[in-house]
């Protein structure tokens, strides 16, 4: 587990769907005059023909691109996390899950990432609103390296898929050669005392919290969830069996997301201490990223000392 | 163009379906009679002369797409494609019931024959569009028809959904407007007048057409004409009357979801088959 700085991971969606389009002629991308911004440029440029702009019109774009996967097409709709879980969030239910068409929702600006955007543009309840649609996948890819790698597994998957990406950058932890399953946790590091569930964007702070509680001779489990729903709940089952305590850490709403997917199943099962750390169900402002996290308490010292106060 | 023929064969089916659409809703014992009987004539016209579909393969690649945006009128689609082949008749009598493959609203996963799930009002047209412009980068001669309702053109998605049909150029997207002037809570024009709806879609960059949606050789006739464009999709405006053709209903302000019980059906069906 070693981070090294990082870029966002909305640049690995655009890197990866170059890739995915050279080898499947049925990639598109739908985009919402955010191309730029959501790094799909140089796929319209070198796929001119599976790429569709439709302008500042969500709803319609989300229209297009389940009539697109009606034919067979596997189109990526993109735009940021406010208007992908929000603007366009009935047409997703009424015409991608509920049909099961295989549409994904590819949306940078998750989280606090997009900082100095402000409030309208950070899309922090996105996980929460997604948990409660049927037949939609969630993944929150944490750097770059696992980003690239989960675009490519999510074009693979047959089925709704919502993709959350960063706007800014994020340090990276995994190497390029590292692989990614739908649903399944990866354990970054073995431990007995205490788990630490992360996901997404704030990985990295997990890995530092880890390093900080193995050097103080806590034993510590880290798991990084990308895939909040379907949860993998087996990987939360042994982390209860083989641990003390839980704490989950991510940059979304403490409502709904990824803390309280897994609190189900710690409840269900009679389960072990457990603490969530994440978004105080408050807004953002235009402010720095680190500035807004911490605002949260969604910092490395936090996470450490909740971890210690459970042991 | 229809031959005398031919027309008599499709009215005769219109009226089959409009029976068999009174049934399955009296079977039921409510439901969407107003907006299902209006669009009796184009259903018949599109399933029984125009599209190109095979209900024994009813994927079939290369086929004419319909999405019906108006899912509430799954009724009269659901009399149709089982006239026509898709399902037996029986299915009909399961309308909205337990495990049925006919649900109250349209559902491309259940009913052979449904082209798109619909039922949320003001998103089929999107979903046409994204069909239609699918057909043509894979170089199909297909047509993808859409017919939304006037109340639903109230949603904003559908002049979304308008420009960017006529920024992609798709000259096979063919929409019908079912203009039967009611909406749930009241007329057309108290609730949300649609004023010019013609110049509305002309200003949008359709081809736009207009003739009475129960005269099966003038819809046509507006097809054919439809089917010469080159570069712009076409809306073809449907004058229709809610609850066509049922006394009971017939431009009836309470007939958007009404109930129907075995005598009101038997006495409009009665009349019916008098026409047959």
């Amino acid at each position: 587990m070693q981070i090294r700085d990082g870029k966002p991971t909305r640049e690995a969606y655009g890197k990866a769907m170059l890739e995915l389009a050279a080898n499947d002629s049925n990639i598109y991308v739908v985009d919402c005059d955010i191309g730029k911004s959501c790094k799909t440029v140089p796929f319209s440029q070198q796929f001119p023909n599976q790429h569709v702009n439709v302008g500042i019109a969500e709803q319609n774009a989300l229209g297009v691109g389940a009539g697109l996967a009606t034919t067979g097409k596997i189109p990526f709709v993109t735009t940021y996390a406010v208007f992908g879980s929000m603007r366009m969030l009935e047409q997703i239910r009424q015409e991608v899950c509920y049909p099961q068409l295989n549409v994904k929702i590819a949306c940078s600006h998750g989280g606090f990432t997009p900082a100095n955007d402000g409030a309208s543009h950070q899309g922090i309840e996105d996980i929460g609103i997604f948990r409660t649609i049927p037949n939609m996948t969630i993944v929150a890819p944490a750097d770059y390296e696992s980003a690239f790698e989960l675009v490519k597994a999510a074009a693979k998957y047959d089925g709704p898929v919502y993709l959350r990406f960063t706007r800014d950058a994020v340090p990276s932890i995994y190497k390029s050669d590292d692989k990614f399953e739908i649903g399944k946790a990866v354990e970054l590091n073995k431990g007995s005392d205490v788990t630490i569930i992360c996901t997404g964007d704030i990985l990295s702070k997990g890995v530092l919290a880890t390093q900080q509680l193995e050097k103080e001779g806590i034993s510590v489990k880290l798991l990084d969830m990308h895939t909040v729903k379907p949860l993998d709940k087996e990987a939360v089952l042994k982390a209860i069996k083989e641990t003390k305590a839980i704490v989950t850490v991510e940059d979304h709403n403490i409502i709904n997301g990824l803390g309280s997917a897994v609190a189900e199943v710690v409840a269900e099962t009679g389960g072990c201490k457990f603490k969530r750390i994440g978004i105080q169900d408050q807004f953002g402002e235009s402010a720095p990223y680190e500035h807004l996290l911490a605002k949260n308490g969604i910092t490395v010292e936090n996470i450490v000392d909740t971890c210690k106060k459970m042991l | 163009m229809i031959t005398k023929t031919e027309l008599q064969k499709l009215n005769k089916e219109a009226n089959d379906i409009r029976i068999k659409t009174l049934e399955t809703i009296a079977h039921l014992g409510v439901g969407h009679v107003g907006g299902s009987l209006s669009v009796v004539e184009i259903l018949t016209l599109l399933y029984f002369k125009e599209m190109n579909i095979d209900p024994k393969n009813p994927k079939m690649i290369g086929r004419d797409l319909l999405v019906l945006s108006k899912g509430h009128s799954g009724p009269a689609l659901y009399s149709t494609l089982a006239l026509r082949g898709f399902f037996p008749l029986d299915w009909l009598k399961t309308l909205n019931k337990g495990g049925t493959n006919l649900p109250s609203h349209c559902d491309r996963t259940k009913t052979p024959g449904i082209d798109m799930t619909t039922g949320s009002l003001g998103q089929g047209l999107s979903a046409a569009c994204g069909m239609a412009l699918a057909c043509r980068i894979d170089n199909l001669d297909n047509y993808t028809f859409a017919i939304i309702g006037d109340g639903e053109t109230d949603e904003g998605q559908n002049w979304e959904a308008a420009m960017f049909a006529s920024q992609y150029k798709l000259n096979k997207l063919i929409a019908f407007t079912d203009y039967n002037k009611l909406q749930l809570d009241g007329t057309a024009e108290s609730v949300m007048d649609l004023g010019d709806i013609e110049g509305k879609w002309r200003t949008f960059g359709w081809n736009v057409y207009r003739c009475d949606g129960h005269d099966i050789a003038s819809i046509e006739s507006k097809i054919e004409l439809a089917k010469l464009s080159n570069n712009k999709p076409n809306m073809i405006i449907l004058d229709t009357v809610k609850g066509k053709g049922a006394a009971f209903a017939e431009n009836k302000l309470t007939n958007h979801n009404m109930v129907v019980s075995p005598e009101t059906a038997t006495e409009a069906i009665d009349e019916l088959k008098k026409e047959l």
